[in-house]
């Protein structure tokens, strides 16, 4: 009778603290396939019985679409890349020259606020005539996934056997090698951590976009952003263009959990 | 790991191999990486020190003015209030996570079914773009159509402005922010709990412990340290705060909700006033260090007070 009370409340306990997400995505789902109609009506209508699919369509068609959507796939992709590219080597040496202190530099970067990078960067960028291309905000994209890069991969680094290494250098591989045929392989795991965490916070960012983009070469959440000011009242086609833009970001939350709970706890954590 | 190489057995061929392991050859790993934390990172931190000493607008000449910018700020009015903004707005979103992330925390940490899947679902809101829910909660704050309203009339509640009252405006963020971040600190708060050894809670229960006892005198000392980092993380996060505010209100009904990197934006971005902005951030980072030292006081103070009381 007691355990039969307890898992009741537990259940309830469970529906009651997840509520608050699943409720206001399917609310946002709601919104976004309503028509005006039902969206300005009160009492709210809350499971729409006709649906309006022209507001995914009227964002999909636009042409501008295309656009911001390879914008971000390109700021976001370079970016990430770039990180990996420079931060899993700097992880392993800074792992195991047992360089700690080099990571202060990462942890003040993640203090400091994002505008601060934003003022001297910005006015670097006017001055070599790089403003109204994307390269301003791939660089300046660096400055998010450069330090979870390295973050992630001193931490996973640290944790993989070193005798493996050892046995190689023995063996009179070169240092490069051993990076790249022993330790490299075993890190996989962390890597795809870091670029996991690497993807989602850069496609996330606004604060660099809303200054660096021209019309042309806004990403994502620039451009939904800018919906706004156009029609104040048309909840719709503006719901619709924001669960476009997290959709990415949420299945990759759901199929990637395991990895960004690992990645953000150890971050975290250490 | 350095328990690891203590316990390593130290054969001749290792210690040969640990001879060539000179920590000063992994330096070219670190090198292209450490250049591009120069360029986008501390070459920014160095500029903006230079130009906080500056008078200096877009488009014309920096004039050098020593620490006039920083003299200015006392006296601006608007600075002022929003560093008070950026307190109030801070401890709330440091405050209501915290409790309602370790109340989640002691739940996730019971075994049942579907426990990944729930967990997914409940970090959603933290990994979703923030600007595309902050659209959401502003449809949903509308005084007349929003279903906050309309969920308040069902229970009786009287209806609310929201973010489009002075008074309102900044609770109304913090809810957003809450609804946001609750999910790390369940995080970081439930990695500590699954730390926690089972044989404490199993003496408590044949001793006859209520549950709130269980979790006041086992738990909570346990998870002290996690709740700390994140406290820790929460608080550089909610005075950093920028995509939520910035898409909801810009800072207002008036100025009621304008934090510090509110207007920072506005001075940078706005009037182009790049030396006084460059101040501005200059005194900011100092408030965030000096807030994070104040939490280690206080975890240091509330250490010692521990152990007085256990003695």
């Amino acid at each position: 009778m007691r355990t039969a009370l307890n898992r009741i409340g537990l259940t309830f306990a469970i529906l009651v603290i997840v509520s608050p997400a699943v409720l206001f995505f399917l609310w946002m789902l709601s919104l976004s396939i309503k028509f005006e109609i039902d969206n300005a009506s009160y009492p709210p209508v809350f499971i729409p019985t006709r649906f309006n699919w022209g507001n995914y369509a009227a964002v999909l068609e636009s042409k501008r679409f295309v656009t911001y959507l390879f914008n971000t796939l390109i700021v976001t992709g370079s970016a990430t890349l770039f990180a990996l590219l420079v931060g899993v080597p700097a992880g392993y040496g800074i792992a195991r020259m047992r360089a700690r202190k080099a990571a202060v530099v990462i942890l003040m970067a993640r203090i400091t606020p994002g505008l601060s990078y934003l003022i001297p960067l910005f006015l670097l960028f006017q001055w070599l005539g790089l403003l109204g291309t994307l390269w301003p905000q791939i660089i300046i994209h660096l400055v998010v996934t450069v330090p979870i890069v390295i973050w992630i991969m001193i931490g996973y680094f640290e944790t993989t056997p070193m005798e493996l290494e050892e046995s190689a250098v023995i063996d009179g591989a070169t240092r490069w090698q051993v990076f790249r045929h022993v330790a490299l392989p075993i890190a996989r795991p962390g890597i795809a951590v870091a670029f996991i965490l690497s993807v989602i916070f850069s496609w996330n960012n606004f604060v660099f976009g809303i200054v660096l983009a021209g019309r042309e070469t806004r990403t994502l959440p620039v451009a939904v952003y800018n919906m706004i000011s156009f029609d104040q009242l048309s909840w719709g086609p503006l719901a619709a263009a924001a669960l476009i833009v997290t959709l990415p970001v949420l299945l990759l939350t759901v199929f990637a959990q395991r990895q960004i709970v690992a990645g953000l706890t150890a971050g975290a954590v250490k | 790991m350095s328990e690891l190489t203590a316990v390593r057995p130290t054969a001749v061929e290792v210690e040969t191999a640990k001879a060539q392991w000179r920590p000063i050859s992994y330096w070219p790993f670190v090198i292209p990486a450490m250049i591009v934390v120069v360029a986008v990172i501390i070459f920014p931190w160095a500029y903006t020190i230079w130009m906080s000493l500056h008078e200096w607008k877009v488009g014309s000449q920096p004039a050098f003015v020593g620490f006039a910018n920083y003299l200015r700020l006392p006296s601006d009015a608007r600075f002022v209030e929003s560093v008070w903004h950026t307190l109030v707005y801070t401890a709330l979103s440091v405050a209501l996570p915290l409790i309602l992330g370790t109340l989640a925390a002691v739940i996730f940490n019971t075994k049942f079914p579907l426990r990944g899947f729930f967990r997914g679902l409940f970090i959603l809101p933290m990994m979703a773009t923030p600007v595309a829910i902050a659209l959401v909660w502003t449809m949903m704050f509308h005084p007349q159509l929003g279903i906050l309203n309309y969920l308040l009339s069902l229970v009786g509640l009287p209806p609310s402005l929201w973010v489009f009252h002075p008074a309102t405006a900044i609770p109304s963020l913090v809810l957003v922010e809450t609804w946001q971040w609750t999910p790390l600190v369940m995080l970081i708060v439930l990695g500590g709990l699954s730390a926690i050894p089972s044989e404490p809670y199993e003496s408590a229960q044949i001793d006859g412990a209520t549950p709130w006892q269980t979790f006041r005198y086992i738990s909570l000392p346990m998870i002290m340290p996690f709740l700390f980092i994140a406290a820790m993380i929460r608080m550089i996060d909610a005075v950093k705060s920028f995509d939520i505010i910035f898409a909801i209100t810009q800072g207002g009904p008036g100025s009621a909700s304008e934090t510090i990197n509110l207007y920072l934006y506005s001075v940078a971005f706005v009037y182009y006033d790049v030396g006084y902005a460059s101040a501005i951030v200059v005194v900011f980072f100092a408030l965030i260090v000096a807030l994070a030292g104040a939490l280690l006081h206080l975890r240091q103070r509330t250490h010692w007070n521990e152990s007085g009381g256990s003695a």
